[in-house]
C-alpha cells in the first residue's frame, strides 16, 4: 500500500513539474510586466526599471528564470517557501498574499462543497427511487438547465433577487395573497412528487403539506417571526425531535423501540441544555464555546444510550451521539440569531441581511463578539455560496441519481429483497452504500476544479481570494503571482487524485491497489 | 435440478429475444437513428439549435477574413469592419450608433399582438442594437463551439486510439501528457493562451480546442483498450489487416458512441468556458463581442437597463441547454438503459463517463 502511495505521488509530482513549467511560459510570454513603467514619464522610470528587471530576473529568459522560480518553490519542501515577489500586489512577497487568499476562499468552496454534496446527493437519490415519475424528470430538467447555467450571469440575478429584493422583502416580511396560495401549493406538489406511492396516499400526502406549510406561513405571518428571528426553547426540541426522526428513519427505522427512546429523548435533553447553554456561552466565549457545546451534546448521547441501550447499545451510541452534536449545533445556532437585530443595526446603510460583496463587513470588528461576525460571515457567504452550488448541485444529482439506479439494478438488491429484508435497509445498508463509492471519487476529484471555478465567482461578488489573485496576476503578467495560484490548485489536485484512488480502493474491495 | 435449469436458460432467451425482436435485421446506424428521433426533447433541441444557427449567421451577416479591427470606411464615412462583409436582412449591425428610439433604449419588442418594432431587444447608451449585438455574440459563441467540438474530437480520438491500442510507452507517455494538461484548470490555461493568443472568435476556439480534448482521450483509450482483446479484432489482425485499418475500420466504429455523446458534452462546456473567458477579459475581446463580453459590458446595468443583460444570457442559456439535451438523446439512442444482462463492471464504466463529462466541463 506505503509503495503504491509513494509511486503514484512521484509520478504525479513529476505531472504536476511539467505543468508548472508549461503554465510559467505560457504566462512569462504573455505579456511584458513591465509595460506600465515604460510608458510611464516619471523621471526615474529607467532606475526603477532596472530595479524591477533585477529583483524580478527580467533580463533571463523565462527558460531559465523558471529554474530559479523552482528552486525557491522547493524551498517549501523544508520549510523556507520562496515564490518571489509579486509586483500586482505592490512588491509584497507571494506567500503573503497566498496565506490570506487561500483562507478566504477555502471557507468559500469548503460551504459550497459540503452542502451541494448534501442537496445534490439527497435529492439525486431521492429521483432514483422514484425513477420516470413526475417528480423525477421535473429534477432531470432542472438539474440540466442549472448545469448551463453561466455562473457569472446567474450571479447577477442572485444579487438583484436574492439579495436586493430580498432584503426589501425582510424589511416588511409578510406573505400576500398569493404567496400564501402559491407557496404552499407548490410545496405540496413537489413533497408529494418525492413520496410518491398510489393515489390515496398521493392525495393524503398532498392535503396534510398543503395544510401544514399555509398554517407556518400564516403563523410566520401572524407571529411576524421573520422580522425577528429566534428558535428558542420550543424550537430547540422540535428541530432536534425533527432531526432525531430523519436519523432514526435513515438509521435504525423505528422499529427498534430502544433506539427511538434514547434518540428521541436526545430533543428533551437538548431543550433542557439551553438554560445552561446561555451560561457555557457566557464563560466560554469565543470558539471553544461551540466546540464544547456540541461535544457536551454528543457525550450526553453517548451516555443515554450505553446506560439504557441494551443490547445494541453500541450502534444506539453512535446515532444518539450524532444526534446530541447536531442539536449542539442547533443550540449553536440558536446562540447566534439571538444576536440577529444587534447584528442588523450595525450593517451601514441598512442595506438589510444578505451582503452583495466582499467576504466581511469592515466596521464589524472582528474579533469583538465571535457572534456577530459569525453572523457578518454568514451574510456574505449567501450568495457566492448559493452561486457555486446552483452548478454544483445540478452535477451531482445526476451521478448520485446514475450511480444508485446502477446499483439498484444490481443482483445483490435483488438478493437483500429476496431474503425479506425491508425496502429501507434494502435502500440504505445495501444501496446507499455502494452508490456512494463512484460519488466519493468524484468529490475527491472536484475540490481542486472548484478552486479554479471559484474565479468567476469571486470576480462578481469582490471576494479578495485566490480567483482575484489569479485574475489579477494574470492580468499584470506577474508570473509569480500566477504560480503561486497554480501551485496551490495543482497541489489540491495532485491530492484529490491520490485521496480518490485510495477512497475508491477503500471502499470497494473489489479493486486491488496494483 | 435440471428442470429448473432449463427453466432458467428459457427465461434467458425470452428476455434476449425480446431485445432482439425489437432491433431485428436493422444496422446500428437505424437501430441509434430511431431512438434518437424518438427522443422528443433532443429532436426539439436540435431544431432550435437550427433556428438559433441560421437567425444569428443570416440577419446580421458575417465577416470573411480582415483582422476585426473597426476601421471607417472612406466612401461613406461610417464605421465598418475590416474584412469582408456579406451583409445580412437585419437593417442594423452591431457597431454603430443609432438614435435612441424608445426613452432609455427600451426594447421595442411587444409579445402580443406580436411586432419585433425597430429595436427587438433594445439599445444601450450610445444607441447600439442589442439585437445586432447579440447575434453577432451567439455568431462567435457557435463558431467556438463548432471548432472546439471538431478540434478536441479528432485530438482526443486520435490520442486516445493510438495509447490504447499500442499501449506500452507510447501510451503512458501520451496519458502522462495527457495528465499534464488536466492538472492545469481548463479556465486557468484557457485565460492565460487566451491572452496571448485570444481575441477573436477563431483564434479562441482553436486554442480551447487544443486543451479539451483531454477527457475524450481518456475515455477513448478505456475504450480501446477494452476492445481491442475483443476477438473481431484477432479474426482481423489474423486475416491480414494493418494497424491502421484495424485501428479506423474495426475499433473505432464500435466505440462511435462514446465519442459522439462525449463530443456533445465538450461543445456545451465549450460555450460555458468561451462566455466565462470573455466574461473575465481573456477571451473574446473588444471590438469583437461575445455573449460573455456583452454581459461583462453591461454587467452594472441590470438594475437600469435589464434587457442589455437578459437577452445575451438567455442565449448562452438556451445554447447550451439544447446541446446538453441532444447529447442526452445520443447517449439513450447508442447506451439505452434497457433490459438487459447486468453487467458486472458497470459502475466503473459509470463513473468514467461521469469522470470524463465533468472534466470536459472544468
Amino acid at each position: 500500500m506505503l509503495s503504491f502511495i509513494v509511486r503514484r505521488f512521484a509520478a504525479t509530482l513529476v505531472v504536476l513539474l511539467v505543468a508548472s513549467f508549461i503554465v510559467y511560459q505560457l504566462t512569462a510570454i504573455s505579456g511584458d510586466p513591465l509595460a506600465e513603467i515604460r510608458a510611464s514619464r516619471d523621471p526615474n522610470t529607467q532606475d526603477r526599471l532596472r530595479y524591477l528587471t533585477g529583483m524580478l530576473d527580467l533580463d533571463v529568459p523565462p527558460f531559465l528564470r523558471y529554474f530559479y522560480w523552482l528552486g525557491g518553490a522547493a524551498g517549501c519542501l523544508v520549510g523556507r517557501c520562496d515564490l518571489g515577489v509579486s509586483i500586482a500586489k505592490g512588491e509584497s512577497l507571494v506567500t503573503d498574499a497566498l496565506a490570506g487568499a487561500i483562507a478566504s476562499t477555502l471557507q468559500l468552496i469548503i460551504l459550497a462543497t459540503v452542502l451541494s454534496i448534501l442537496v445534490g446527493v439527497a435529492v439525486g437519490m431521492t429521483t432514483a427511487l422514484r425513477q420516470y415519475s413526475g417528480y423525477d424528470y421535473s429534477v432531470t430538467f432542472f438539474a440540466f438547465v442549472f448545469y448551463s447555467l453561466p455562473i457569472f450571469w446567474v450571479a447577477v440575478l442572485l444579487k438583484e433577487y436574492g439579495a436586493i429584493r430580498f432584503n426589501r422583502f425582510l424589511a416588511d416580511p409578510t406573505f400576500g395573497p398569493w404567496a400564501l396560495t402559491l407557496i404552499p401549493l407548490l410545496l405540496a406538489l413537489i413533497i408529494t412528487g418525492i413520496a410518491g406511492g398510489r393515489l390515496k396516499t398521493r392525495v393524503r400526502v398532498f392535503l396534510m403539506s398543503l395544510v401544514l406549510s399555509a398554517t407556518l406561513l400564516v403563523s410566520l405571518n401572524v407571529t411576524g417571526w421573520l422580522t425577528s428571528p429566534s428558535i428558542g426553547v420550543v424550537g430547540v426540541v422540535l428541530l432536534t425531535a425533527l432531526i432525531a426522526g430523519v436519523v432514526l428513519l435513515l438509521s435504525t427505522g423505528f422499529g427498534q423501540r430502544r433506539a427511538v427512546y434514547v434518540v428521541g429523548s436526545m430533543a428533551v435533553a437538548t431543550g433542557a441544555m439551553w438554560l445552561p447553554g446561555q451560561y457555557l456561552f457566557y464563560y466560554l466565549q469565543g470558539p471553544l464555546g461551540i466546540v464544547a457545546m456540541i461535544s457536551i451534546m454528543a457525550a450526553i448521547g453517548v451516555g443515554l444510550a450505553l446506560t439504557f441501550g441494551g443490547d445494541a447499545r453500541v450502534q444506539i451510541a453512535k446515532i444518539a451521539g450524532f444526534v446530541g452534536g447536531l442539536g449542539g449545533l442547533v443550540l449553536v445556532i440558536d446562540e447566534a440569531m439571538q444576536y440577529w437585530s444587534t447584528y442588523l443595526d450595525l450593517i451601514p446603510l441598512k442595506t438589510g441581511f444578505v451582503s452583495t460583496i466582499g467576504a466581511v463587513t469592515p466596521t464589524i470588528g472582528r474579533e469583538e463578539n465571535m457572534w456577530l461576525s459569525l453572523l457578518d460571515s454568514y451574510a456574505h457567504l449567501i450568495l457566492p455560496t448559493a452561486a457555486l452550488m446552483i452548478v454544483s448541485v445540478a452535477g451531482y444529482t445526476r451521478y448520485a441519481r446514475a450511480s444508485l439506479l446502477e446499483v439498484l439494478n444490481q443482483d445483490y438488491i435483488r438478493t437483500a429483497r429476496a431474503k425479506g429484508l425491508n425496502e429501507r435497509t434494502v435502500i440504505v445498508r445495501h444501496a446507499f452504500r455502494n452508490a456512494m463509492i463512484p460519488i466519493a471519487t468524484i468529490i475527491a476529484f472536484d475540490i481542486s476544479g472548484l478552486i479554479g471555478g471559484a474565479i468567476i465567482t469571486e470576480r462578481v461578488f469582490a471576494w479578495d481570494g485566490m480567483g482575484a489573485l489569479f485574475s489579477k496576476g494574470l492580468n499584470a503578467v506577474d508570473v509569480n503571482l500566477v504560480m503561486g495560484f497554480f501551485l496551490v490548485t495543482g497541489l489540491l489536485a495532485v491530492i484529490g487524485n491520490l485521496v480518490a484512488d485510495l477512497l475508491y480502493t477503500a471502499l470497494d474491495p473489489r479493486i486491488r491497489v496494483n | 435440478m435440471a428442470k429448473k435449469k432449463r427453466n432458467e436458460n428459457a427465461q434467458l432467451n425470452s428476455e434476449i429475444s425480446i431485445e432482439q425482436r425489437e432491433t431485428e435485421g436493422l444496422s446500428l446506424g437505424t437501430i441509434v437513428r430511431r431512438r434518437f428521433l424518438a427522443h422528443r426533447a433532443a429532436i426539439a433541441s436540435l431544431i432550435a439549435l437550427a433556428v438559433i444557427t441560421l437567425l444569428a449567421f443570416t440577419s446580421v451577416g458575417i465577416v470573411i477574413g480582415g483582422n476585426g479591427s473597426l476601421i471607417t470606411d472612406p466612401n461613406t464615412g461610417r464605421l465598418a469592419v475590416d474584412g469582408f462583409r456579406v451583409p445580412g436582412w437585419w437593417t442594423y449591425n452591431w457597431y454603430e450608433n443609432y438614435d435612441i428610439l424608445n426613452p432609455g433604449g427600451t426594447p421595442t419588442m411587444t409579445l402580443w399582438p406580436f411586432s419585433p418594432g425597430e429595436h427587438p431587444f433594445g439599445q444601450d447608451t450610445l444607441g447600439k442594437d442589442i439585437f445586432a449585438r447579440v447575434m453577432r455574440g451567439t455568431q462567435q459563441s457557435l463558431t467556438v463551439i463548432f471548432l472546439v467540438g471538431l478540434i478536441s474530437t479528432v485530438l482526443g480520438v486520435v490520442i486516445g486510439s493510438v495509447a490504447g491500442f499500442f499501449r506500452g510507452w507510447l501510451d503512458s507517455l501520451l496519458m502522462r501528457f495527457t495528465d499534464t494538461i488536466i492538472i492545469i484548470p481548463t479556465l486557468v490555461l484557457g485565460a492565460v493562451l487566451g491572452r496571448t493568443f485570444g481575441g477573436n472568435a477563431w483564434s479562441l476556439g482553436i486554442l480551447l480546442g487544443l486543451i479539451a480534448w483531454t477527457g475524450l482521450a481518456r475515455l477513448v483509450r478505456a475504450e480501446f483498450l477494452a476492445l481491442r482483446e475483443r476477438e473481431f479484432v484477432d479474426a482481423a489482425r489474423v486475416a491480414g489487416a494493418s494497424n491502421f485499418r484495424i485501428i479506423f475500420r474495426h475499433i473505432l466504429p464500435n466505440s462511435i458512441g462514446v465519442i459522439v455523446v462525449n463530443a456533445t458534452l465538450l461543445m456545451s462546456a465549450a460555450i460555458l468556458i468561451e462566455t466565462s473567458l470573455s466574461f473575465l477579459g481573456f477571451g473574446i475581446t473588444s471590438p469583437d463581442i461575445s455573449l460573455g463580453q456583452i454581459i461583462s459590458e453591461y454587467n452594472e446595468a441590470f438594475k437600469t437597463r435589464p434587457w442589455l443583460f437578459w437577452y445575451p444570457g438567455l442565449f448562452i442559456v438556451v445554447i447550451a441547454l439544447a446541446i446538453n439535451f441532444v447529447g442526452d438523446g445520443l447517449r439513450d439512442a447508442f447506451d439505452p438503459r434497457q433490459r438487459r444482462l447486468p453487467r458486472t463492471d458497470g459502475a466503473i464504466q459509470d463513473l468514467k463517463r461521469l469522470i470524463g463529462k465533468r472534466r470536459a466541463g472544468k
